[in-house]
Protein backbone atom coordinates (compact mmCIF):
# COMPACT_ATOMS: atom_id res chain seq x y z
CA UNK A 1 0.00 0.00 0.00
CA UNK A 2 1.18 3.62 -0.46
CA UNK A 3 1.65 6.37 1.78
CA UNK A 4 -0.86 8.39 0.45
CA UNK A 5 -3.83 6.97 -1.22
CA UNK A 6 -6.42 8.96 -2.97
CA UNK A 7 -9.50 6.77 -4.75
CA UNK A 8 -12.30 8.26 -6.64
CA UNK A 9 -12.36 11.47 -4.83
CA UNK A 10 -15.26 13.95 -5.76
CA UNK A 11 -15.97 17.23 -4.19
CA UNK A 12 -18.48 19.84 -5.61
CA UNK A 13 -19.75 23.48 -4.23
CA UNK A 14 -23.37 24.38 -3.66
CA UNK A 15 -26.86 23.29 -3.45
CA UNK A 16 -28.68 20.75 -5.52
CA UNK A 17 -29.46 22.16 -8.44
CA UNK A 18 -27.22 24.94 -9.27
CA UNK A 19 -24.43 22.03 -7.91
CA UNK A 20 -20.82 22.74 -9.66
CA UNK A 21 -18.45 19.76 -10.23
CA UNK A 22 -14.79 20.63 -9.03
CA UNK A 23 -13.51 17.46 -8.69
CA UNK A 24 -14.55 14.06 -10.13
CA UNK A 25 -13.51 10.65 -9.73
CA UNK A 26 -9.69 11.73 -8.44
CA UNK A 27 -7.22 8.92 -7.76
CA UNK A 28 -3.53 8.64 -6.75
CA UNK A 29 -1.10 6.83 -4.98
CA UNK A 30 2.29 8.21 -3.53
CA UNK A 31 5.22 6.93 -1.85
CA UNK A 32 6.93 7.99 0.90
CA UNK A 33 9.74 10.60 0.04
CA UNK A 34 8.37 11.03 -3.55
CA UNK A 35 7.76 14.64 -4.96
CA UNK A 36 4.97 14.84 -6.78
CA UNK A 37 3.48 18.15 -8.66
CA UNK A 38 0.09 18.69 -9.96
CA UNK A 39 0.02 21.06 -12.46
CA UNK A 40 -3.03 22.72 -14.25
CA UNK A 41 -4.58 25.56 -14.82
CA UNK A 42 -5.92 28.42 -12.19
CA UNK A 43 -9.80 27.40 -11.72
CA UNK A 44 -9.24 24.14 -12.53
CA UNK A 45 -9.85 22.77 -8.60
CA UNK A 46 -6.24 22.10 -7.04
CA UNK A 47 -6.66 23.73 -4.00
CA UNK A 48 -10.00 22.19 -3.60
CA UNK A 49 -7.50 19.10 -3.87
CA UNK A 50 -4.78 20.45 -1.33
CA UNK A 51 -7.62 21.40 0.85
CA UNK A 52 -9.16 17.57 1.11
CA UNK A 53 -5.47 16.45 1.46
CA UNK A 54 -4.95 18.63 4.58
CA UNK A 55 -8.08 17.24 5.89
CA UNK A 56 -9.86 21.18 5.39
CA UNK A 57 -12.82 19.93 3.63
CA UNK A 58 -14.40 16.85 2.96
CA UNK A 59 -14.81 14.77 0.37
CA UNK A 60 -18.44 13.91 -1.18
CA UNK A 61 -17.47 10.58 -2.50
CA UNK A 62 -14.23 8.08 -2.23
CA UNK A 63 -11.37 7.95 0.15
CA UNK A 64 -8.56 9.54 1.23
CA UNK A 65 -5.94 7.19 3.24
CA UNK A 66 -2.42 8.64 4.44
CA UNK A 67 0.01 5.79 5.91
CA UNK A 68 -2.90 3.29 5.86
CA UNK A 69 -5.46 5.71 8.04
CA UNK A 70 -8.09 7.47 6.93
CA UNK A 71 -8.07 11.46 6.83
CA UNK A 72 -11.33 12.41 9.09
CA UNK A 73 -9.57 16.33 9.51
CA UNK A 74 -6.76 18.20 10.08
CA UNK A 75 -2.95 17.19 11.84
CA UNK A 76 0.29 17.51 12.45
CA UNK A 77 1.73 15.01 10.11
CA UNK A 78 0.63 17.26 7.32
CA UNK A 79 1.97 20.70 6.85
CA UNK A 80 0.49 22.93 4.47
CA UNK A 81 2.11 26.11 2.64
CA UNK A 82 -0.44 28.35 0.76
CA UNK A 83 0.39 30.75 -1.94
CA UNK A 84 -1.33 34.06 0.42
CA UNK A 85 1.62 32.80 3.00
CA UNK A 86 -1.23 33.13 5.90
CA UNK A 87 0.52 34.27 8.48
CA UNK A 88 -0.35 36.10 11.87
CA UNK A 89 0.49 39.91 11.04
CA UNK A 90 1.14 40.59 15.03
CA UNK A 91 3.45 37.95 15.50
CA UNK A 92 7.12 38.31 14.28
CA UNK A 93 8.92 35.30 12.69
CA UNK A 94 9.79 33.35 15.24
CA UNK A 95 6.67 33.92 16.71
CA UNK A 96 4.46 32.54 13.68
CA UNK A 97 7.10 29.32 13.56
CA UNK A 98 6.40 28.80 17.42
CA UNK A 99 2.41 29.28 16.90
CA UNK A 100 3.22 25.86 15.03
CA UNK A 101 5.96 23.99 17.20
CA UNK A 102 4.08 25.03 20.65
CA UNK A 103 1.10 22.89 19.23
CA UNK A 104 3.33 20.25 17.70
CA UNK A 105 5.88 19.87 20.86
CA UNK A 106 3.82 20.58 23.82
CA UNK A 107 5.52 18.21 26.22
CA UNK A 108 8.93 19.99 25.12
CA UNK A 109 10.86 22.87 27.34
CA UNK A 110 10.43 26.51 26.11
CA UNK A 111 14.37 26.21 25.21
CA UNK A 112 13.97 23.18 23.10
CA UNK A 113 10.88 24.64 21.12
CA UNK A 114 12.94 27.45 20.36
CA UNK A 115 15.93 26.05 19.03
CA UNK A 116 13.17 23.89 16.95
CA UNK A 117 11.82 27.11 16.01
CA UNK A 118 15.39 28.51 15.46
CA UNK A 119 16.46 26.16 13.18
CA UNK A 120 13.90 25.89 10.40
CA UNK A 121 14.34 30.12 10.28
CA UNK A 122 18.08 29.58 9.71
CA UNK A 123 17.15 26.41 7.20
CA UNK A 124 15.20 29.19 5.14
CA UNK A 125 17.98 32.40 5.76
CA UNK A 126 15.59 33.96 7.88
CA UNK A 127 17.95 34.30 10.98
CA UNK A 128 18.49 38.06 10.55
CA UNK A 129 14.81 38.79 10.51
CA UNK A 130 13.87 36.74 13.01
CA UNK A 131 12.31 39.32 15.41
CA UNK A 132 10.67 41.17 12.09
CA UNK A 133 7.01 41.14 11.80
CA UNK A 134 5.43 39.98 8.19
CA UNK A 135 4.39 43.94 7.44
CA UNK A 136 7.76 44.36 7.56
CA UNK A 137 9.18 41.62 4.90
CA UNK A 138 8.97 41.32 1.63
CA UNK A 139 6.72 38.70 -0.06
CA UNK A 140 9.80 36.04 -0.95
CA UNK A 141 10.80 36.67 3.03
CA UNK A 142 6.83 36.23 3.77
CA UNK A 143 6.65 32.60 1.99
CA UNK A 144 9.76 31.67 3.55
CA UNK A 145 8.62 32.28 6.98
CA UNK A 146 5.62 29.85 5.29
CA UNK A 147 7.60 27.20 4.47
CA UNK A 148 9.66 27.47 7.47
CA UNK A 149 6.42 27.03 9.54
CA UNK A 150 5.56 24.21 7.51
CA UNK A 151 9.06 22.49 7.95
CA UNK A 152 9.00 23.24 11.69
CA UNK A 153 6.42 20.53 12.67
CA UNK A 154 8.33 17.78 11.10
CA UNK A 155 5.25 16.99 9.09
CA UNK A 156 5.47 13.41 7.20
CA UNK A 157 3.50 14.97 4.17
CA UNK A 158 4.18 18.56 2.99
CA UNK A 159 1.44 19.85 0.79
CA UNK A 160 2.64 23.35 -1.52
CA UNK A 161 -0.28 24.78 -2.30
CA UNK A 162 1.16 27.30 -5.71
CA UNK A 163 3.76 28.81 -3.08
CA UNK A 164 5.52 30.36 -5.29
CA UNK A 165 2.84 32.55 -7.22
CA UNK A 166 2.72 35.67 -6.14
CA UNK A 167 5.84 36.31 -6.63
CA UNK A 168 8.59 37.94 -9.20
CA UNK A 169 10.66 35.64 -11.65
CA UNK A 170 14.09 35.73 -9.86
CA UNK A 171 12.55 35.38 -5.90
CA UNK A 172 10.56 32.40 -7.43
CA UNK A 173 13.81 31.00 -8.82
CA UNK A 174 15.85 31.29 -5.79
CA UNK A 175 13.01 29.67 -3.45
CA UNK A 176 12.79 26.48 -5.91
CA UNK A 177 16.38 26.14 -5.71
CA UNK A 178 15.57 26.66 -1.73
CA UNK A 179 12.77 24.30 -1.54
CA UNK A 180 14.96 21.71 -3.99
CA UNK A 181 18.08 22.12 -1.66
CA UNK A 182 15.71 21.73 1.43
CA UNK A 183 13.66 18.42 0.33
CA UNK A 184 16.90 16.65 -1.09
CA UNK A 185 17.70 17.41 3.03
CA UNK A 186 14.58 16.32 4.41
CA UNK A 187 13.41 13.77 1.91
CA UNK A 188 9.75 14.52 3.17
CA UNK A 189 6.69 13.07 0.97
CA UNK A 190 5.94 16.14 -1.21
CA UNK A 191 2.86 17.19 -2.88
CA UNK A 192 3.04 20.72 -4.69
CA UNK A 193 0.20 22.35 -6.82
CA UNK A 194 1.62 24.62 -9.27
CA UNK A 195 0.57 26.32 -12.94
CA UNK A 196 4.49 26.00 -13.25
CA UNK A 197 4.86 23.45 -15.93
CA UNK A 198 8.92 24.52 -15.63
CA UNK A 199 8.94 24.31 -11.53
CA UNK A 200 7.20 21.17 -11.71
CA UNK A 201 10.26 19.64 -13.52
CA UNK A 202 12.97 21.76 -11.63
CA UNK A 203 11.60 19.90 -8.07
CA UNK A 204 9.53 16.74 -8.80
CA UNK A 205 9.94 13.53 -9.36
CA UNK A 206 6.62 13.03 -10.85
CA UNK A 207 4.28 14.95 -12.44
CA UNK A 208 0.39 14.83 -12.70
CA UNK A 209 -1.54 17.59 -14.70
CA UNK A 210 -5.06 18.12 -13.51
CA UNK A 211 -7.70 18.42 -16.54
CA UNK A 212 -9.25 21.99 -16.35
CA UNK A 213 -13.12 21.75 -14.76
CA UNK A 214 -15.81 21.57 -13.71
CA UNK A 215 -15.37 18.13 -12.68
CA UNK A 216 -11.43 18.23 -12.91
CA UNK A 217 -10.23 14.98 -13.64
CA UNK A 218 -5.80 13.78 -13.20
CA UNK A 219 -4.31 13.00 -16.39
CA UNK A 220 -1.39 10.72 -16.60
CA UNK A 221 1.67 10.54 -14.73
CA UNK A 222 4.88 12.25 -16.42
CA UNK A 223 7.70 11.09 -14.81
CA UNK A 224 10.77 12.81 -14.73
CA UNK A 225 13.78 11.34 -14.74
CA UNK A 226 16.37 14.37 -14.56
CA UNK A 227 19.37 13.82 -11.83
CA UNK A 228 19.36 15.83 -9.04
CA UNK A 229 20.26 18.59 -7.79
CA UNK A 230 18.87 20.14 -10.89
CA UNK A 231 20.42 23.02 -12.12
CA UNK A 232 18.09 25.27 -14.12
CA UNK A 233 20.72 26.86 -16.22
CA UNK A 234 22.10 23.13 -17.22
CA UNK A 235 18.66 21.27 -17.51
CA UNK A 236 17.56 23.86 -20.46
CA UNK A 237 20.46 21.74 -22.60
CA UNK A 238 18.84 18.99 -21.79
CA UNK A 239 16.70 16.65 -24.34
CA UNK A 240 15.02 15.01 -21.78
CA UNK A 241 14.17 18.43 -20.24
CA UNK A 242 12.63 19.63 -23.72
CA UNK A 243 10.44 16.26 -24.02
CA UNK A 244 9.30 16.66 -20.89
CA UNK A 245 8.05 20.50 -20.78
CA UNK A 246 6.79 19.91 -24.86
CA UNK A 247 4.98 16.50 -23.37
CA UNK A 248 3.24 18.30 -20.08
CA UNK A 249 2.61 21.50 -21.67
CA UNK A 250 0.74 20.09 -24.98
CA UNK A 251 -1.13 18.08 -22.74
CA UNK A 252 -2.53 20.62 -20.93
CA UNK A 253 -2.88 23.27 -23.78
CA UNK A 254 -5.16 19.99 -25.44
CA UNK A 255 -7.02 19.60 -22.33
CA UNK A 256 -7.90 23.58 -21.76
CA UNK A 257 -9.42 23.87 -25.26
CA UNK A 258 -11.37 20.80 -25.15
CA UNK A 259 -13.02 22.87 -22.16
CA UNK A 260 -13.28 26.15 -23.19
CA UNK A 261 -16.88 26.91 -24.10
CA UNK A 262 -18.10 29.25 -26.57
CA UNK A 263 -14.76 28.83 -28.59
CA UNK A 264 -15.94 26.83 -31.16
CA UNK A 265 -18.60 28.95 -32.28
CA UNK A 266 -18.89 30.63 -35.69
CA UNK A 267 -17.89 34.03 -35.77
CA UNK A 268 -19.48 36.89 -37.49
CA UNK A 269 -17.69 38.29 -40.24
CA UNK A 270 -16.02 41.18 -39.92
CA UNK A 271 -17.71 44.37 -42.36
CA UNK A 272 -15.32 46.37 -44.65
CA UNK A 273 -15.32 49.33 -43.01
CA UNK A 274 -11.77 51.87 -42.12
CA UNK A 275 -11.76 53.75 -38.90
CA UNK A 276 -12.01 57.77 -38.64
CA UNK A 277 -8.57 59.10 -38.09
CA UNK A 278 -9.49 60.43 -34.68
CA UNK A 279 -7.40 63.43 -33.11
CA UNK A 280 -7.02 62.99 -29.38
CA UNK A 281 -6.39 65.73 -27.07
CA UNK A 282 -2.47 66.31 -25.93
CA UNK A 283 -1.85 64.69 -22.24
CA UNK A 284 -0.87 67.58 -19.79
CA UNK A 285 2.67 67.08 -18.79
CA UNK A 286 3.17 64.78 -15.90
CA UNK B 1 13.92 52.93 -45.44
CA UNK B 2 12.51 54.74 -42.80
CA UNK B 3 10.51 52.26 -40.41
CA UNK B 4 6.72 52.13 -39.38
CA UNK B 5 6.88 53.37 -36.08
CA UNK B 6 10.15 54.94 -35.68
CA UNK B 7 11.02 55.96 -32.10
CA UNK B 8 14.06 58.31 -32.46
CA UNK B 9 15.71 59.41 -29.63
CA UNK B 10 13.45 58.78 -26.80
CA UNK B 11 13.89 60.67 -23.59
CA UNK B 12 12.22 60.44 -20.09
CA UNK B 13 13.36 62.56 -17.36
CA UNK B 14 11.50 63.28 -14.36
CA UNK B 15 12.65 66.42 -12.16
CA UNK B 16 12.99 65.33 -8.44
CA UNK B 17 14.16 67.54 -5.68
CA UNK B 18 17.86 65.66 -5.99
CA UNK B 19 18.36 66.36 -9.96
CA UNK B 20 16.57 65.09 -12.83
CA UNK B 21 16.21 61.74 -12.70
CA UNK B 22 16.43 60.00 -16.06
CA UNK B 23 14.68 57.25 -16.63
CA UNK B 24 15.31 55.90 -20.58
CA UNK B 25 17.85 57.78 -22.51
CA UNK B 26 18.28 58.28 -26.12
CA UNK B 27 16.38 55.15 -26.99
CA UNK B 28 16.29 54.52 -30.76
CA UNK B 29 13.93 52.26 -32.65
CA UNK B 30 12.13 51.40 -35.83
CA UNK B 31 9.70 49.06 -36.58
CA UNK B 32 8.81 47.60 -40.25
CA UNK B 33 5.21 47.88 -41.27
CA UNK B 34 4.01 44.44 -40.00
CA UNK B 35 6.32 43.88 -37.36
CA UNK B 36 6.45 42.15 -34.11
CA UNK B 37 8.71 43.54 -31.71
CA UNK B 38 9.47 42.54 -27.82
CA UNK B 39 11.05 44.77 -25.37
CA UNK B 40 12.23 42.73 -22.77
CA UNK B 41 14.49 43.63 -19.95
CA UNK B 42 14.05 43.56 -15.87
CA UNK B 43 11.16 44.88 -13.76
CA UNK B 44 11.86 48.67 -13.60
CA UNK B 45 14.15 49.27 -16.45
CA UNK B 46 11.72 51.59 -18.29
CA UNK B 47 10.20 49.74 -20.77
CA UNK B 48 6.37 50.33 -19.65
CA UNK B 49 7.77 53.99 -20.23
CA UNK B 50 9.15 53.70 -23.50
CA UNK B 51 5.38 51.97 -24.05
CA UNK B 52 3.51 54.74 -22.72
CA UNK B 53 5.50 57.22 -24.76
CA UNK B 54 5.03 55.64 -28.09
CA UNK B 55 1.11 55.42 -26.71
CA UNK B 56 0.74 58.61 -26.47
CA UNK B 57 0.40 58.16 -22.61
CA UNK B 58 3.28 59.50 -21.52
CA UNK B 59 4.98 63.08 -22.37
CA UNK B 60 8.20 62.89 -24.57
CA UNK B 61 11.02 64.70 -22.41
CA UNK B 62 13.00 64.78 -25.84
CA UNK B 63 12.77 62.66 -29.03
CA UNK B 64 9.74 61.74 -31.03
CA UNK B 65 7.33 59.05 -32.28
CA UNK B 66 6.81 58.61 -35.71
CA UNK B 67 3.69 56.24 -37.07
CA UNK B 68 3.43 56.06 -41.07
CA UNK B 69 5.63 59.39 -41.14
CA UNK B 70 3.54 61.46 -39.08
CA UNK B 71 4.69 62.66 -36.09
CA UNK B 72 2.49 61.58 -32.80
CA UNK B 73 1.32 63.84 -30.55
CA UNK B 74 -0.72 62.62 -27.77
CA UNK B 75 -2.85 59.16 -27.72
CA UNK B 76 -5.12 58.27 -30.88
CA UNK B 77 -7.22 55.67 -31.74
CA UNK B 78 -4.07 54.55 -34.17
CA UNK B 79 -2.58 52.75 -31.63
CA UNK B 80 -4.39 50.29 -29.86
CA UNK B 81 -3.04 49.33 -26.32
CA UNK B 82 -3.60 46.43 -24.26
CA UNK B 83 -2.50 46.62 -20.48
CA UNK B 84 -1.16 44.44 -18.10
CA UNK B 85 -4.59 44.60 -16.19
CA UNK B 86 -7.91 44.17 -19.21
CA UNK B 87 -8.43 47.99 -17.25
CA UNK B 88 -12.15 47.33 -18.05
CA UNK B 89 -14.82 49.53 -17.19
CA UNK B 90 -16.77 47.41 -14.24
CA UNK B 91 -20.70 48.48 -14.92
CA UNK B 92 -20.59 47.92 -18.83
CA UNK B 93 -20.78 44.17 -20.52
CA UNK B 94 -17.98 43.13 -22.27
CA UNK B 95 -19.72 43.83 -25.31
CA UNK B 96 -20.21 47.25 -24.64
CA UNK B 97 -16.58 48.00 -23.45
CA UNK B 98 -15.58 47.32 -27.16
CA UNK B 99 -18.50 49.02 -28.25
CA UNK B 100 -17.11 52.60 -26.38
CA UNK B 101 -14.41 52.66 -28.96
CA UNK B 102 -15.84 51.01 -31.99
CA UNK B 103 -18.71 53.58 -31.45
CA UNK B 104 -16.09 56.21 -32.20
CA UNK B 105 -13.96 55.19 -34.75
CA UNK B 106 -16.67 53.50 -36.94
CA UNK B 107 -19.43 56.11 -36.29
CA UNK B 108 -19.53 56.26 -39.72
CA UNK B 109 -21.15 52.84 -40.08
CA UNK B 110 -24.29 51.56 -39.44
CA UNK B 111 -25.50 50.83 -36.19
CA UNK B 112 -25.09 47.24 -37.51
CA UNK B 113 -21.99 47.23 -39.03
CA UNK B 114 -20.54 48.38 -35.51
CA UNK B 115 -22.10 45.53 -34.10
CA UNK B 116 -20.97 43.05 -35.87
CA UNK B 117 -17.30 44.86 -35.81
CA UNK B 118 -17.44 44.02 -31.99
CA UNK B 119 -18.74 40.69 -32.15
CA UNK B 120 -16.43 39.31 -34.84
CA UNK B 121 -13.65 40.43 -32.35
CA UNK B 122 -14.93 38.73 -29.39
CA UNK B 123 -15.81 35.93 -31.30
CA UNK B 124 -12.25 35.42 -32.62
CA UNK B 125 -11.11 35.90 -28.64
CA UNK B 126 -13.42 32.76 -27.70
CA UNK B 127 -15.80 35.06 -25.80
CA UNK B 128 -18.93 33.98 -28.38
CA UNK B 129 -20.81 32.61 -25.12
CA UNK B 130 -19.82 35.37 -22.70
CA UNK B 131 -20.20 38.66 -24.55
CA UNK B 132 -22.65 39.87 -22.83
CA UNK B 133 -21.37 39.23 -19.13
CA UNK B 134 -20.04 41.87 -17.07
CA UNK B 135 -15.94 41.77 -15.96
CA UNK B 136 -16.53 40.74 -12.73
CA UNK B 137 -18.30 37.17 -14.03
CA UNK B 138 -15.88 36.99 -16.11
CA UNK B 139 -11.68 35.31 -15.40
CA UNK B 140 -8.86 37.67 -15.38
CA UNK B 141 -8.17 35.33 -18.46
CA UNK B 142 -11.23 35.93 -19.85
CA UNK B 143 -11.03 39.90 -19.04
CA UNK B 144 -7.68 40.07 -20.99
CA UNK B 145 -9.30 38.61 -23.50
CA UNK B 146 -11.80 41.57 -23.89
CA UNK B 147 -8.74 43.79 -23.57
CA UNK B 148 -7.38 42.52 -26.50
CA UNK B 149 -10.45 41.89 -28.55
CA UNK B 150 -11.22 46.14 -27.77
CA UNK B 151 -7.95 46.97 -29.01
CA UNK B 152 -7.90 44.78 -32.32
CA UNK B 153 -11.89 45.93 -32.75
CA UNK B 154 -10.20 49.41 -33.28
CA UNK B 155 -7.90 48.51 -36.45
CA UNK B 156 -4.84 50.48 -34.88
CA UNK B 157 -1.97 50.73 -37.26
CA UNK B 158 0.03 49.79 -34.09
CA UNK B 159 -0.60 47.49 -31.74
CA UNK B 160 1.20 48.33 -27.59
CA UNK B 161 1.15 45.53 -25.40
CA UNK B 162 1.99 46.03 -22.00
CA UNK B 163 3.07 42.83 -20.22
CA UNK B 164 -1.13 41.43 -21.03
CA UNK B 165 0.05 38.14 -19.88
CA UNK B 166 2.00 38.92 -17.13
CA UNK B 167 -1.02 38.68 -14.46
CA UNK B 168 -2.46 35.18 -16.12
CA UNK B 169 -1.38 31.96 -14.57
CA UNK B 170 1.17 30.30 -16.58
CA UNK B 171 -1.14 28.00 -18.54
CA UNK B 172 -3.38 30.58 -19.27
CA UNK B 173 -0.92 32.36 -20.92
CA UNK B 174 0.65 30.00 -22.83
CA UNK B 175 -2.94 30.14 -24.18
CA UNK B 176 -3.95 33.75 -24.95
CA UNK B 177 -0.06 33.57 -26.58
CA UNK B 178 -1.66 31.28 -29.43
CA UNK B 179 -4.16 33.18 -29.63
CA UNK B 180 -2.94 36.37 -30.10
CA UNK B 181 -0.27 34.62 -32.68
CA UNK B 182 -3.54 33.22 -34.13
CA UNK B 183 -5.04 36.83 -34.52
CA UNK B 184 -1.74 38.49 -36.04
CA UNK B 185 -0.86 36.10 -38.25
CA UNK B 186 -4.03 37.14 -40.04
CA UNK B 187 -3.83 40.69 -40.19
CA UNK B 188 -0.02 41.18 -39.10
CA UNK B 189 0.00 44.13 -37.29
CA UNK B 190 2.99 46.29 -36.42
CA UNK B 191 3.56 45.14 -32.93
CA UNK B 192 5.83 46.70 -29.95
CA UNK B 193 5.43 44.33 -26.76
CA UNK B 194 6.75 44.49 -23.21
CA UNK B 195 7.76 41.21 -21.38
CA UNK B 196 9.94 40.02 -19.16
CA UNK B 197 9.38 36.57 -20.34
CA UNK B 198 11.58 34.84 -22.79
CA UNK B 199 9.72 31.95 -24.22
CA UNK B 200 7.05 34.61 -24.51
CA UNK B 201 9.37 37.09 -26.74
CA UNK B 202 10.69 34.38 -28.63
CA UNK B 203 7.47 32.54 -29.43
CA UNK B 204 5.46 35.89 -30.82
CA UNK B 205 8.30 38.04 -32.34
CA UNK B 206 10.43 38.69 -35.76
CA UNK B 207 13.02 40.85 -32.78
CA UNK B 208 13.59 40.67 -29.39
CA UNK B 209 14.91 44.28 -28.24
CA UNK B 210 16.99 43.83 -24.84
CA UNK B 211 17.37 46.76 -22.81
CA UNK B 212 19.53 47.64 -20.52
CA UNK B 213 18.86 48.18 -16.64
CA UNK B 214 17.28 51.83 -15.74
CA UNK B 215 18.59 54.56 -14.90
CA UNK B 216 18.70 55.92 -18.44
CA UNK B 217 17.88 52.78 -19.80
CA UNK B 218 18.29 52.42 -23.82
CA UNK B 219 18.59 49.56 -26.16
CA UNK B 220 20.97 47.02 -25.50
CA UNK B 221 20.86 44.54 -27.65
CA UNK B 222 18.58 43.12 -30.82
CA UNK B 223 18.16 39.70 -31.18
CA UNK B 224 16.78 38.80 -35.09
CA UNK B 225 14.18 35.56 -34.24
CA UNK B 226 14.50 33.88 -37.82
CA UNK B 227 11.78 30.85 -36.54
CA UNK B 228 9.32 30.27 -39.30
CA UNK B 229 6.04 31.13 -39.77
CA UNK B 230 3.52 30.08 -38.83
CA UNK B 231 4.90 29.23 -35.80
CA UNK B 232 3.83 26.41 -33.77
CA UNK B 233 5.04 25.69 -30.26
CA UNK B 234 5.13 21.87 -30.01
CA UNK B 235 7.92 21.89 -33.00
CA UNK B 236 9.23 24.95 -31.72
CA UNK B 237 10.33 23.68 -28.43
CA UNK B 238 12.08 20.70 -30.46
CA UNK B 239 14.47 22.49 -32.27
CA UNK B 240 18.04 23.63 -31.09
CA UNK B 241 17.75 26.77 -32.94
CA UNK B 242 15.15 27.96 -30.23
CA UNK B 243 17.45 26.96 -27.45
CA UNK B 244 20.17 29.00 -28.91
CA UNK B 245 18.12 32.21 -29.01
CA UNK B 246 16.81 31.52 -25.39
CA UNK B 247 20.16 31.06 -24.08
CA UNK B 248 21.16 34.18 -25.36
CA UNK B 249 18.22 35.79 -23.98
CA UNK B 250 19.09 34.82 -21.27
CA UNK B 251 22.61 35.03 -20.73
CA UNK B 252 22.00 38.85 -21.68
CA UNK B 253 19.22 39.13 -18.67
CA UNK B 254 21.70 37.27 -16.13
CA UNK B 255 24.49 39.71 -17.45
CA UNK B 256 22.17 42.91 -16.68
CA UNK B 257 21.92 41.21 -13.27
CA UNK B 258 24.99 40.63 -12.52
CA UNK B 259 25.78 44.21 -12.99
CA UNK B 260 22.74 45.33 -11.15
CA UNK B 261 23.79 43.37 -7.96
CA UNK B 262 27.06 44.85 -8.03
CA UNK B 263 26.13 48.33 -8.44
CA UNK B 264 24.02 47.94 -5.12
CA UNK B 265 26.73 46.28 -3.51
CA UNK B 266 28.56 49.37 -4.78
CA UNK B 267 26.26 51.72 -3.27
Amino acid sequence: MSFLELEGVCKGFGQAGSRTEVLRNISLSLEEGEFLAIVGFSGSGKTTLISLIAGLTKPDAGSLRLAGQPITGPGPDRGVVFQNYSLLPWLTVRGNVMLAVRKVYASKSRGEQLEIADRYIDMVGLTRARDKHPAELSGGMRQRVSVARGLSTDPRLLLLDEPLGALDALTRATLQDEIERIWRRERKTVVLITNDVDEAILLADRIMPLRPGPGATLGPSFPVSLDRPRDRAAINHDPRFKKIRNEVTQYLMKAGAAHRPGACRPVVALPDLQPLKLAAPRPRSI
Amino acid sequence: MAGYLEMVKLNKTYETPHGPAVIVQDFDLELQRGEFVTLIGHSGCGKSTVLAMVAGLSTLSDGAVVVAGKEIDGPGPDRGVVFQSACLLPWLSAFDNVMLGVAKVFAHGTPSERHDIVEHHLGVLGLGDSMHKRPAELSSGMRQRVGIARAFALAPRVLLLDEPFGMLDSLTRLELQDLLLGIWERNKITTLMVTHDVDEALYLSDRVTMMTNGPAARVGEILDVPLPRPRDRASLLETDDYYELRGRLIGFLEGQEFERAAHSSAA
